[in-house]
């Protein structure tokens, strides 16, 4: 039966062509692989063409003083030091080169006065030290890599979903999954497989995140065995459009804040000073005199005694304080609050944000040279995910790799504005040449067992033959509510206990999602494979947010305010136990005294 | 704010297809992309349409509304007038799928005909410096989000009126891009001339217009790079002097491109 199947062999299966897939799939072949790429969008379509405000890298080109050891100090600082602290240090050490290398491959940044890459400030970054294209890096990266990837010869398979990982005695062995144009399924036998699928963001109502961020990646592996850790860390971005109806949730870019944007409440007030941590507060600016100091120096490209503002604090804290103010009732009309650039010269703020410009002018009929943007947190990145090896993207289990969003440990608690794209590059580079390593030492071709194919293909099939089933329309708004309401940015027990609740329910109506109309690209069929996958991570983000009894970074519960010593000891694991979702805990990996020394001085620990 | 009256292209290829009528609830704010959502949600579940950011950064819901090329999230329904109906058809230029998504698969069989870019050999990349002003150019042509949109209206390729090829302006805006990066040390000037079939375009604007990065293609990317073309091969002292300097570098050949079935 699986020889009738259109099947395509490779060393290396890579699965999402984001900067994570890509990149690795670039490395994977350079190491003489041959390589497939499935993705469920057009080439150059995937999320990564998002991000806007930079790729964090210590080339010191802006001050001479940053280094990998600062970087890694607010990498790790900004994750409530719950990060992989290797993973952290590797991430820190070669995200200059990685950076370097798209420039070899043609990307375009911006320059400084000496013509070198130019680099912005960030939340939570000592130092200016987003290398950037304006607000539209992400697309100068991918349309990079992904020039790169097809003249490197990497052979691409455009607007597949996977939908089942094949496993037997050697581990991940490949990929079932269909051809979105025309429903026909697809086999992927491969020595070994790489998740580069992003994030999770659609389990939620308000997200910045595309329709294709619906936690396949995730479902897959934990399917397949592997662990997932820490998935409690959803990251809200502070800044998300709050009007018109349409584009809630949309990205408005952390580069506004970076240029020296400030957020107000409705009574004017510039309510960032109030939410400082104290143990940071002397990093900042302490009147709005030094920030506008700070802007100024930023803008005329000199150097500065003054610290940088209040809004630049990380991202986890500014998503609080909106919050905060929203709900005590100094939100504006639409529930968001006030950023506001157009302080500045109309014609800075053309440059340097232009499609944040062209975006409020198109869709929200707002002019930021002129005045406010409205703005309100919305879900943004998953720090927790698929456990993984950090010298080679290796899963716990065999033959799977991934890279990218997908993965837990880098970001800890809390990840920083533009270590995303360093991320995605950095260990895109170190899984794609695991996963080719691990190829090489496989030596049969490899075996996808039909049993499993028959039974990946009766799970296609169903939802079409069904009538009188669930809708996967109303089903997945009914978990976005869910999520949105009682799994958002500050939780408590019963809420969570109801999320569950109500979690459970939905996965029992799940497996009678039923679809109507052809095979032919067909979006109600294609989303319940995704509502299914959004089903396990929602569990899995839930349970884990309820077996943690503290805050710490974007985890914040109001019956335990407090960070808890003997938490931040422990990952959150979750496993697969037959049906059922298993939550424990596991000690974090011991940071070396060697880095434990670079992070003390700031009084880390 | 009243019903918006949407008249949806619905077909399959070699079918005549035919426009399903949805009375959609407009609220503020609302863009083409949005009621195809509601629509999808009530009633039509597989109705098929591309989409992915609905921020105007992928560029992959283009569609024509109201005959013209178009990024639907980018298309506001106040844009019309009350009343008016909103007809969305798929691009047409492209074989269809089904509804409104089209095959645009060939642009990216196109793509991979195009030399990559060149950096120059021996000198280290620490050394490499340009400045803001020299790369202005280039970023313009880096904006594109390929939305297909310049192709969807290039009557050179909408007509099919020529056998031969024409990359499409698309792909001349990704040339101009690498031809006029200050590092570059390809030569995709023959690749032009003959593959890029650049003679066919005979700048009607027709794209500029349509870009929804409104990167200036005929006036900056394509017209300067027809000027490079006619320099090489149509200005007779040039040809005199590569005829004796042996000029022009080797051409890149069209890579076959490996079919899915």
């Amino acid at each position: 039966m699986i020889d009738r199947l259109e099947t395509h062999p490779h060393d290396v299966l890579v699965i999402g062509a984001g900067g994570a897939g890509l990149r690795a799939a670039i490395e994977a072949v350079g190491a003489g692989a041959s390589v497939g790429l499935v993705c469920k969008s057009l080439l150059g379509k995937a999320h990564t063409v998002m991000a806007e405000g930079g790729v964090a890298a210590a080339l010191a080109h802006v001050d001479e003083r940053d280094s990998w050891e600062t970087h890694f100090r607010d990498t790790m600082l900004g994750g409530k030091l719950l990060n992989n602290s290797r993973m952290a240090q590797l991430h820190a050490q070669e995200a200059p080169d990685r950076v370097r290398e798209l420039e070899h491959w043609g990307a375009v940044f911006d320059r400084t006065r000496d013509g070198r890459i130019l680099q912005r400030p960030f939340g939570g970054h000592s130092h200016p030290r987003l290398a950037h294209v304006g607000d539209r890096t992400g697309l100068e990266m991918i349309r990079t890599l992904q020039d790169r990837a097809v003249a490197a010869g990497v052979t691409v398979y455009m607007e597949a979903t996977v939908t089942h990982l094949a496993t037997g005695a050697a581990g991940v062995t490949g990929a079932f999954g269909y051809w979105r144009a025309d429903g026909r399924p697809v086999v992927f036998p491969a020595k070994a497989t790489l998740l580069a699928t992003g994030g999770i963001g659609k389990a939620y109502e308000v997200t910045s995140n595309s329709w294709e961020y619906s936690g396949d990646g995730h479902a897959l592996a934990y399917r397949a065995g592997a662990e997932l850790i820490d998935m409690e860390f959803v990251q809200f971005h502070p800044t998300g459009m709050v009007w018109p109806p349409g584009v809630r949730g949309l990205l408005v870019t952390e580069a506004v804040r970076g240029e020296g944007g400030i957020l107000r409440n409705s009574l004017g007030e510039r309510f960032m000073w109030k939410y400082l941590p104290e143990d940071r507060r002397h990093e900042y600016a302490a009147t709005d005199q030094e920030a506008r100091e700070w802007v100024e120096a930023l803008g005329a490209g000199r150097s500065t005694e003054a610290r940088r503002p209040p809004e630049l604090s990380t991202r986890d804290n500014v998503s609080r304080a909106i919050y905060i103010e929203v709900r005590e009732g100094r939100g504006s009309t639409h529930g968001g609050v006030f950023l506001d650039i157009s302080y500045l010269p109309a014609d800075l703020v053309r440059r340097k944000l232009p499609s944040m410009l062209e975006q409020f002018k198109e869709l929200a009929d707002v002019d930021i040279t002129t005045g406010p943007m409205e703005v309100g947190p919305t879900v943004h990145y998953v720090m927790g995910g698929i456990r993984v090896h950090p010298e080679t993207g290796a899963a716990t289990v065999q033959g799977l790799f991934a890279a990218g969003e997908v993965t837990g440990g880098m970001h800890g608690a809390n990840r920083l504005g533009g270590n995303s794209l360093s991320d995605l590059l950095v260990f895109g580079q170190r899984a794609g040449a695991g996963a080719a390593a691990h190829a090489a030492r496989v030596p049969d071709a490899p075996y996808v067992d039909p049993v499993q194919v028959r039974e990946a293909q009766r799970e296609l099939d169903r939802p079409l033959g069904a009538t009188d089933g669930e809708d996967p329309y109303r089903l997945r708004d009914e978990l976005q509510a869910t999520m949105q309401s009682l799994v958002g940015i500050f939780r408590v027990k019963a809420d969570l206990d109801e999320a569950l609740r109500r979690i459970l329910a939905i996965r029992a109506r799940a497996g009678r999602l039923c679809a109507s109309g052809p095979r032919l690209f067909n979006p109600g069929w294609n989303l319940v494979f995704e509502v299914h996958n959004m089903i396990d991570v929602s569990e899995a983000i839930t349970r884990s947010a309820l077996q943690r009894a503290e805050s710490r970074g974007a985890h914040s519960r109001l019956d335990f305010p407090e960070a808890d010593r003997k938490w931040g000891g422990l990952n959150s694991v979750v496993t697969r136990d037959g049906e059922r979702m298993r939550v424990t805990t596991a000690k974090l990996p011991k940071i070396p005294d060697e880095l434990r020394e670079i992070i003390q001085p700031l009084g880390g620990a | 704010m009243a019903d918006v009256r949407m008249l949806v292209f619905r077909g399959v290829p070699d079918e005549p297809g035919s426009f399903a009528e949805f009375d959609v609830p407009a609220e503020e704010g609302m863009v083409v992309l949005d009621a195809l959502h509601w629509i999808q949600a009530n009633g039509a579940p597989d109705l098929a349409v591309r989409w992915n950011c609905k921020a105007a950064k992928c560029g992959s819901c283009g569609a024509e509304v109201n005959g013209r090329p178009r990024l639907t999230c980018k298309t506001r329904l106040s844009d019309f007038a009350p009343g008016e109906d909103i007809t969305v058809e798929p691009m047409r230029a492209f074989p269809l799928i089904r509804d409104l998504v089209t095959d645009v698969s060939w642009n990216y069989e196109v793509n991979r005909s195009i030399p990559a870019f060149a950096p120059p050999e021996g000198v280290p990349q620490s050394e490499w410096r340009w400045q803001q002003e020299d790369i202005e150019r280039v970023q313009e042509f880096r904006k594109c989000i390929e939305c297909f949109l310049c192709q969807d209206v290039c009557h050179v390729l909408r007509n099919h009126e020529i056998e031969n090829p024409f990359i499409g302006p698309r792909f001349l805006v990704r040339v101009a891009g690498l031809e006029m990066h200050p590092l570059d040390q390809g030569d995709r000037v023959d690749y032009l001339k003959d593959e890029g079939g650049i003679g066919y375009c005979n700048i009607t604007k027709c794209c500029t217009e349509v870009c929804p990065e409104h990167i200036k293609i005929t006036d900056n990317a394509i017209i300067p790079l027809k000027e490079r073309v006619a320099d090489r091969h149509y200005d007779p002292i040039q040809k005199v002097w590569r005829k004796l300097t042996g000029g022009g570098k080797k051409r890149t050949p069209l890579p076959v491109v490996e079919r899915r079935d």
